[in-house]
């Protein structure tokens, strides 16, 4: 359905996209996953035909874009960053011109009734799109893309800027969509990619980092273990972790060994890396016994989509996991292989729980300063 | 093209710029009739088109300035250029509702020969002659103001370089005055917007003033896809 080969874009001396080649079956639900200016959009930009290639050739139902661009482009609906919405138009006007530019066939009403149930705009379809929410303008962007149901669907960051029920609405839509589309998806929130794509393809600076199923991907990566200890020391202070970590060190096979934050009174947590060969659980169980220590959680975690995608794109091997190591208290919050409702339900109820922590905090930054303020008085 | 026309007519009605336009070019036109026409006692109307050539000068960015300026501020020439579509249909479009704006304005002409036609004799060959040289004109200048448009994403800089544009044009007459070198000059003559215009209010319908406005809201045109398509290699 898409067939890309050898595609590369140059922005004078930059590199935007370097030989990127892959191809998109009929039906599939590609996930492009990158950093913020790893090429996704200049990539999709490509695919539609918007910006051309410095070299290389795209097929869009064999049509390539550059030399047939009108049948090319008649077989994409695409949503751009930011939905090309005229602010002055009503929902209405604007379908209707976007229905008339594309040259569309189907029934007029009907249609673009469809789609507006569909992306459940039915009900602002009277209103200017200057007054609308960023939620309803990213959904009257994506029923623009859909008019004229083009077997090719390319989002670009199509649930950026909306709340979670949203994010799910859409989610479930583009799901829905993957039935009779095929659909190109790019975002750099990996639960979503996970939720949503059969496959994905990690882009960093413009190379093809990865391509595969989820899964296919972390086989590939993964070749050590990640666990997170708790341990508690003997003098309950920070000298303990010291000592822990320098022992942990020293056990065979260990990589990788990094003290956490206080997550209890005097007590640690250590994020340790070991290689695939040697399970260290039973040795860190026994140089605990020895001096004393007790092992009060050990959590086994495996590569999440997370640290893959840290990995591939912050370089490998130690400094990434370093890297990872920073979010990895994030990282097993969006658990791997749980299907898509419970993933769902799991992130949002993590978001709110993010929410609280960071309300936390500064609800007692401000009883700090009403304290302050009220010792100043006095 | 016709979905592309459609639109830049109703966004001109809903953004209130064909209102300041019909507005403004008939309040100034009906002043140079008023004054240059009946306060004179004829029913000759070269003088005031002769004078129009200014206020078109000036109206026509207003009328330009956001067609395709906006569109790239606000990303919705995402929109145009990845539709199945070619770019002469996106230019054309806008070109032809700008258009078709003037030639709503400039009709305001009839109504004033109606005026005449009660008050003395028209000399229609002249009045029609006037009024396709106004046409002819637009016609130029729109293709001008479009192509300024499509360099820049700021709408007060493309009517402003617009304006400039224009009046540089308008300037070329005197401007080929003061050049001393006879082959230089005659060819900066041989661009000159003004006084093709004028020999036309005069009454003189020169076949070759025709081909030359519709030949420069040719060019400015194909310049104008030129860019867009120029934008895409980038």
């Amino acid at each position: 359905m898409i067939e890309v080969r050898n595609l590369t874009k140059r922005y004078g001396d930059k590199q935007a996209v370097n030989d990127i080649s892959f191809t998109v079956e009929k039906g599939e639900i590609l996930g492009f996953l990158g950093p913020n200016g790893a090429g996704k959009s200049t990539t999709m930009n490509m695919l539609t035909g918007y910006i051309s290639s410095t070299s290389g050739k795209i097929l869009i139902n064999g049509a390539d874009i550059l030399e047939d661009p009108i049948k090319a482009k008649s077989n994409i609906g695409y949503l751009p960053e930011i939905p090309p919405l005229y602010a002055d138009m009503t929902v209405n006007a604007y379908l209707g011109f976007m229905y008339d530019l594309k040259k569309c066939k189907l029934p007029r009403k009907a249609h673009l009734k469809e789609i507006c149930d569909l992306c459940k705009i039915s009900e602002v379809r009277g209103r200017l799109i200057r007054n609308l929410s960023k939620g309803y303008k990213q959904r009257v962007g994506l029923a623009q893309a859909l008019i004229n149901n083009p077997p090719v669907l390319i989002l670009d960051e199509p649930t950026v800027g909306l709340d979670p029920n949203q994010i799910i609405e859409i989610r479930t839509l583009i799901k829905k969509l993957g039935k009779n589309h095929t659909v190109i998806l790019s975002s750099h929130i990996l639960p979503e990619i996970q939720a949503v794509c059969d496959r994905i393809i990690i882009i960093n600076k413009g190379v093809v980092a990865a391509d595969g199923t989820a899964d296919e991907i972390a086989s590939k990566i993964t070749n050590e273990h990640k666990m997170t200890l708790r341990i508690e020391g003997s003098t309950h202070t920070a000298a303990d972790k010291k000592e822990i970590a320098d022992a942990i060190r020293k056990l065979d096979g260990i990589k990788y060994v990094r003290a956490d934050m206080e997550r209890e009174k005097g007590i640690y947590d250590y994020d340790i890396e070991a290689d695939e060969k040697t399970d260290v659980r039973r040795a860190i169980n026994r140089l605990c016994c020895e001096k004393g220590w007790n092992i009060l959680m050990l959590q086994l975690s495996d590569l999440t989509l997370e640290d893959i995608f840290l990995k591939i794109t912050m370089g490998d091997g130690i400094t990434g996991a370093e890297k990872a190591g920073d979010s990895a208290k994030e990282a097993p919050k969006f658990a791997l292989d749980v299907k898509d409702g419970e993933l769902i339900a799991t992130e949002v109820s993590e978001e709110a729980k993010e929410e609280l922590e960071e309300n936390l905090p500064a609800d007692q930054s401000f009883e700090d300063e009403d304290n302050n303020s009220e010792g100043g008085e006095e | 093209m016709g979905a592309i026309y459609r639109r830049e007519m109703s966004a001109f009605f809903t953004s209130g710029v064909a209102y300041v336009f019909l507005t403004v070019f008939t309040l100034l036109s009906g002043i140079f009739f008023f004054f240059g026409v009946i306060g004179s006692g004829t029913t000759e109307t070269s003088p005031m088109f002769g004078s129009m050539f200014i206020v078109v000068l000036f109206l026509i960015p207003i009328l330009t300035m956001k067609l395709l300026s906006e569109e790239k501020k606000n990303r919705t020439d995402q929109g145009l250029l990845t539709a199945p579509i070619g770019l002469w249909s996106i230019v054309l479009g806008k070109y032809f509702a700008a258009l078709t704006l003037f030639v709503i304005a400039e009709s305001v002409v009839f109504i004033y020969s109606l005026i005449l036609a009660y008050l003395g004799n028209v000399v229609w060959p002249t009045l029609l002659g006037n009024y396709f040289a106004m046409l002819f004109l637009g016609a130029a200048f729109i293709a001008v103001g479009l192509f300024i448009s499509s360099l820049t994403e700021n709408q007060m800089a493309a009517a402003v370089a617009s304006m400039l544009a224009l009046f540089v044009l308008y300037l070329f007459d005197s401007l080929a005055s003061s050049v001393s070198v006879e082959f230089i000059r005659k060819i900066m003559l041989s661009f000159s917007f003004y006084s093709r215009y004028l020999e036309f209010t005069r009454g003189v319908f020169n076949l070759t003033s025709v081909v030359f406005f519709i030949s420069a809201a040719f060019i400015f045109n194909f310049l104008t896809v030129r860019v867009l398509d120029k934008r895409r290699w980038g």
